[in-house]
């Protein structure tokens, strides 16, 4: 019998209000392995990740957990089964320092006060895993620059050694050099056995990284892709919607994989 | 000025860590020497908080001291042991209330409740006790728990509808002045037994000097204590620590105001329990803040609420406690104000004692933005507004003239917080 993936999401449905903005989304993540999320603005690339993160719980559907259904209604459930997210925004709070922002919400504590030492200890040495540059951890985030932030937050995500990682376009914002860093990071952390789900709109990063593709278009599955054996041709036109993939097919998307 | 040591730690671009352990000097070095680098590298931080954005409590200290020069000048009076002690108790009231005001703040909200629920409180506590011979103790409490129980309705309410904190505690405003003027009845004033538990909070001193001189040297050996444990671990795992000399010299400058202020005071009539008290929960609530789990939250809340959430912090619930403790640090300033004029009345809790109090935690550093301050910076703005207050009352100036001095220094306070956090972010920027 094949190991279940790591994650699957199954006839995942989320509404806001009237509007449907998922509708029955398939999806699976295995131990290392990158999958890359695609889709043009509007697609629902990141209402996703905010249902698998628990931000917005979805309506409909199971997700599953090394093949076991598991609920997913806040953020906290998703961090016990050890999902982590990188979201395109950071969700940094600005006003607080480095440590401040990695540690937040799981401090470690001494005689029931924060333990800035041992936070402060593990920061740095997270942080100098991570990227040669290490940013002053004790200023307020909202002064660093915007790679620094970024690094900051993909920090914060590995604090807790995850087994899968959410990076909503973890690279959007950042130069050539940076941009390298963090894809090489991604590297890794397949290598170590995470499971990756990538968002991103750049097909040189999708190309370069990502074992699988899963296309969303208007909120629904459209095609999955391996991207060794997949044209990029291919699989833009999915992304563009040239070709539609009939919803049906969707059911036996494991043989094509 | 807390931050400043802690900020200087670690900073990747500077070569020579200004906090950080140089080798030991010889023997033999001048001691000029040491002090002049010491102050070079000082000035070298000072210089670039100051294009970061982060001024901390240091335009805050530069204005007292205006104020005391000027009022001193003025009137000989001004720094009197007697005037600064009587200065020492005025504040309490207040400042207990601006210290509340700092949670909400802390949380980019305001509120604006906290007069007539100090009003409230007191009436309270004073028909309970007087009219109908409730104990003294048991009635301050229940009077205390209503403050807790109407800041409670409101932050929850706030949680739960994300209705603005300010509309909420503007309903509260009027609601809490009503259940006061209620309570009090038709008579409207209740006098205060003189010789009572709440009477002697603000007019028992401790007129044995050894007090004052004794928790003096008890903060100041704490604060050494600390700071030098911290410097020990921080050695002992092989990070930048602050240096042996940079800790004496906070001490140094810590103990130096805490004695010259029991001396003053014990000039006086020793030291006032009302400003113990003060001084014990601003203090106490500091800690709370930035050394605990807890006060960790009302800081990121500040920051993003969604950032919060994302983190998995209970966002209703900090909300709601913060609302809570203003609302009990607002009853409990309400029993310091009626302590000082041994009376409840109709007028309690209303007139500019609102505004003071959110002027104070601005005053003193406050961010309205969210995210940023202490609570000893409600203490330090408190101190500016009454230091203008008395020295006014001494040198006959019109009650116009001080409105329009308390609302200039105000003025003054917003801009800077304004400028300070958009330089913050253009520092971010660069």
């Amino acid at each position: 019998m094949p190991t279940p993936p790591l994650l699957a999401l199954r006839g995942v449905c989320k509404r806001y209000g009237v509007v449907e903005v998922l509708t029955d989304i398939e999806l699976e993540i295995y131990a290392g392995q990158v999958v890359a999320l695609l889709g043009d603005n509007g697609a629902g690339k990141s209402t996703l990740v905010n249902v698998i993160s628990g931000v917005a719980p979805a309506d409909k559907g199971t997700i599953e957990w090394e093949g076991r259904a598991v609920p997913i209604k806040r953020p906290h459930d998703a961090r016990d089964l050890g999902i982590a997210t990188v979201y395109q925004d950071l969700a940094l709070c600005g006003n607080l320092d480095v440590v401040g922002n990695l540690f937040l919400g799981r401090e470690i504590r001494r005689f029931g006060f924060l333990d800035e030492v041992e936070m402060e200890r593990r920061t740095r040495h997270l942080l100098e895993r991570l990227t040669k540059g290490v940013p002053d951890l004790r200023v307020p985030t909202v002064s660093l620059s915007s790679g620094q932030r970024q690094t900051v937050a993909i920090a914060r995500s590995l604090l807790c050694d995850p087994r899968v990682l959410l990076l909503d376009e973890p690279t959007a914002a950042l130069g050539f050099e940076q941009t390298r860093e963090v894809l090489d990071l991604v590297d890794q952390l397949r290598d170590r056995g995470l499971g990756v789900l990538l968002i991103s709109h750049n097909m040189g990063d999708v190309k370069a990284l990502a074992d699988r593709a899963a296309v969303l278009r208007l909120g629904r599955n459209n095609g999955f892709f391996d991207v060794n054996t997949a044209s990029q041709e291919q699989i833009i036109s999915s992304v563009t919607g040239a070709t539609e993939n009939v919803p049906h097919r969707m059911a036996s998307h494991e043989s094509r994989w | 000025m807390r931050r400043t040591a802690d900020n200087a730690r670690a900073h990747p671009t500077e070569p020579t860590e200004p906090d950080t352990e140089a080798p030991q000097p010889s023997r033999g070095q001048v001691f000029a020497r040491a002090v002049a680098r010491g102050v070079d590298r000082q000035v070298a931080v000072a210089r670039r908080k100051l294009s970061a954005g982060e001024l901390g409590s240091l335009p805050v200290v530069l204005v007292l001291a205006a104020v005391w020069i000027t009022f001193q000048s003025l009137n000989q009076s001004f720094l009197s042991p007697r005037n600064l002690s009587n200065l020492s108790v005025d504040v309490a009231g207040t400042g207990l209330i601006a210290v509340g005001i700092v949670f909400v703040l802390l949380i980019g909200e305001l509120d604006l409740s906290v007069g007539s629920i100090s009003g409230l409180a007191a009436a309270v506590f004073a028909v309970l006790n007087v009219n109908n011979g409730v104990p003294e103790w048991l009635a301050a409490l229940i009077g205390v728990l209503t403050g807790t129980a109407a800041g409670t309705i409101q932050g929850f309410s706030f949680a739960k509808t994300r209705v603005p904190a300010f509309v909420v505690t503007l309903a509260g405003l009027l609601t809490w002045n009503g259940f006061m003027l209620y309570i009090l009845g038709a008579s409207g004033t209740v006098n205060l037994d003189e010789h009572g538990l709440v009477a002697r909070l603000t007019s028992y001193y401790f007129t044995n000097d050894a007090v004052a001189y004794g928790l003096a040297a008890i903060a100041a050996a704490m604060v050494f204590l600390v700071c030098y444990q911290d410097r020990r671990r921080r050695k002992a795992v092989g990070m930048p620590y602050r240096s042996l000399r940079g800790i004496v010299t906070r001490t140094g400058v810590l103990a130096v105001i805490a004695f010259t202020g029991a001396y003053l005071l014990n000039r006086f009539q020793g030291l006032p329990l009302a400003l113990l008290i003060f001084l014990a929960v601003v203090a106490g609530l500091d800690i709370v803040l930035r050394r605990t789990h807890y006060g960790r939250q009302i800081y990121a809340l500040g920051g993003s609420v969604e950032a919060a959430r994302r983190a998995s912090l209970s966002v209703t619930g900090v909300q709601t406690a913060v609302l809570a403790i203003s609302g009990t640090m607002a009853a409990i300033g309400g029993l310091f104000l009626a302590s000082r004029i041994t009376s409840v009345s109709q007028s309690s809790g209303s007139g500019v004692l609102l505004l003071n109090a959110i002027a104070a935690a601005v005053i003193g550093g406050t961010s309205l933005f969210g995210g940023r301050g202490t609570t000893w910076s409600a203490a330090l703005g408190m101190l500016i507004i009454q230091s203008i207050a008395s020295g006014m009352a001494l040198t006959d100036t019109p009650a116009a003239v001080q409105f329009v001095i308390t609302g200039g220094v105000l003025f003054a306070a917003v801009v800077i917080d304004s400028l300070s956090r958009r330089s913050q972010k253009a520092h971010g920027r660069a």
